[in-house]
């Protein structure tokens, strides 16, 4: 019964999330269905209030990287970026390719996988534009990298964020044992994109003058000295919510309207979501999970795991997928935290909406109009999905060999 | 003579300049915007998980792909320097192409690339060599290459 009930309301936040009706925004669902499993018992106020303050510096981490990226964008760094691509391209698609590929995996590190969705892809699609070359390589590379480039820090995909408490790991150590991973999954997806576009990098656009402002320094250095402050937060026993407020901090001083970043809904949501999940977790999935989820750390186990992790992703969709998964994971060890996140970081490029479940409402949505099936996207997430995940987990298997 | 040019980012200079070459009474100027980046980015933001607001920005991509579209249109016209119809249509580029050149009594293509051999052309340039219902130019950016001597004759 109270497996039943936690797992419907559940589904109904994250219903709420695909749907996004403004009638039951889903923060209001997530937050009035976690209230709804106190109410009855099913989790009991003191495990809710536990969760609520576990999930606390995470909530505060992820409100400073929006208001970091919000600075960021109004002090004109993504424009300044698209004409400073298409300027240094000098006419070349494979150049600009590769500046595509810069932006989008410093980006992604440093500001996470929904800066680069929202801020960079616009910014790459303009300076291809810029360019008069075909857009469709440099798109594409930034949503595929959004994804699988954002496995390399704590900060770069809120899986990371929610992950990372649990993992028990240091900024730093999290940083240096995804390094392998990541550059792994960067190295095919680079492979892979320069043969699938072949025909669009064979061309050759125009050069651009160069734009006469550089990119804004303040932002910059704001950024990094926040990465500083996360890189020693470790070392000083510091949770990474002080460098990342002070950064947000900084970054309003800097450009005031970037606070105007701040989602509260999104925070909500997310709080409203983690004790749902921990109601599902308690009332007996998670002994599921347990029984399912392989724990051995040996190679093929972690290999499971990120194929499991993979799976999950790909019919929720990351987060929710995650934290299904998480307290089995935390439970067996970092590196069964990191694996999992391999395969719901990376997974989701198989299909373009990031899962099933958010393809099948656009299926619905879009009905009459019979939106083109994407099956380029679809060829280019089997090209570089199945290569990602095997090679990235092997590359987290050695470096847990080599740096414990 | 109806010219029919098929304008594409990276090598509309070399169909322009093959199309004012050939000269004919009529000349169209196509490009075609693939709805498939901008349905690729929107996708990523409803993957997102209602994280943002994805309404807005589908217009701002598709405002980037309307205006990169006209800008491109307006060079070639220019490049061509004398007078032409510019036409953008939305869809696969090699169907819409393709279905335009039933009007035109000349298609212009440029190759993709200088890579000699099959290579040179595309997916979508192929389709439209292969099912063009008119006579097609095809032409190389800067001349034609100097590749490796042609391949053994099959037989």
């Amino acid at each position: 019964m109270d497996e039943a009930l936690s797992l419907a309301i559940l589904a109904a936040a994250l219903t709420a999330a695909v749907v996004r009706d403004r009638r039951a925004p889903e923060a209001a669902v997530a937050l009035a269905g976690a209230g709804l499993l106190v109410l009855v018992g099913v989790i009991d106020g003191d495990a809710a209030r536990d969760e609520a303050r576990a999930l606390g510096p995470t909530l505060a981490v992820l409100a400073a990287l929006l208001v970091l990226g919000a600075g960021c964008e109004r002090a004109g760094m993504f424009d300044a970026l698209a004409a400073r691509m298409a300027a240094t391209a000098g006419g070349d698609p494979l150049r600009l390719l590769a500046l595509v590929f810069a932006a989008a995996l410093a980006t992604t590190a440093v500001l996470g996988l929904d800066a680069n969705v929202v801020l960079l892809t616009p910014a790459a699609f303009a300076a291809a534009a810029r360019a008069r070359l075909p857009a469709r390589p440099h798109v594409y590379a930034c949503t595929h990298l959004a994804n699988s480039a954002s496995l390399l820090l704590p900060v770069s995909n809120l899986t990371n964020l929610l992950a990372f408490r649990a993992s028990g790991l240091t900024f730093a150590r999290f940083a240096a044992l995804m390094a392998m991973p990541w550059a792994v999954a960067v190295a095919v997806e680079w492979f892979v994109a320069r043969r699938f576009f072949a025909a669009e990098l064979g061309g050759a656009g125009r050069s651009v003058p160069a734009p006469a402002s550089s990119l804004p320094r303040a932002p910059l250095a704001v950024l990094g000295a926040t990465l500083a402050g996360f890189a020693v937060s470790g070392p000083l026993g510091v949770d990474t919510a002080w460098p990342a407020v002070a950064g947000a901090l900084a970054m309003v001083v800097v450009s005031p309207s970037a606070v105007r970043g701040v989602d509260l809904q999104l925070l909500a949501f997310v709080l409203g979501l983690g004790v749902i999940v921990r109601a599902v977790s308690d009332a007996g999935l998670g002994e599921a999970v347990n029984a399912l989820l392989p724990t051995g750390g040996t190679l093929v186990a972690l290999l499971a795991v990120t194929a499991i992790a993979a799976l999950l992703a790909n019919l929720l969709n990351n987060v929710p997928a995650l934290l299904v998964l998480l307290p089995a994971a935390a439970a067996a060890g970092p590196g069964t935290v990191l694996a999992v996140l391999i395969g719901v970081n990376a997974g989701p490029n198989l299909t373009y909406t990031g899962s099933l479940a958010t393809l099948l409402w656009r299926r619905v949505l879009r009905e009459r109009d019979a939106e083109p099936p994407l099956g380029e996207f679809t060829r280019l997430g089997a090209l570089t999905v199945p290569p990602i995940l095997v090679g990235a987990t092997v590359a987290l298997w050695l470096a847990l060999k080599a740096i414990g | 003579m109806r010219v029919l040019a098929w304008i594409v980012e990276g090598t509309w200079e070399t169909a322009v300049d093959a199309a004012a070459r050939l000269g004919g009474d009529e000349v169209t100027l196509l490009h075609v915007v693939t709805q498939e980046t901008v349905d690729a980015s929107a996708g990523a933001l409803a993957g997102l998980l209602g994280r943002r607001r994805p309404e807005g920005m589908e217009a701002e991509l598709a405002g980037i792909a309307e205006h990169a579209a006209r800008a491109l249109l307006d060079a070639a016209a220019h490049r061509l320097g004398r007078d032409a119809r510019a036409r953008v249509v939305t869809g696969r580029a090699e169907e819409e192409v393709v279905l335009a050149a039933r009007d035109a009594d000349y298609l212009v293509v440029a190759r993709d690339s200088r890579h000699p051999g099959p290579k040179s052309l595309g997916k979508a340039t192929r389709f439209v060599v292969d099912h063009a219902p008119c006579t097609v130019v095809l032409a190389w950016r800067e001349g034609a290459p100097e590749g490796p001597p042609l391949p053994p004759h099959p037989g």
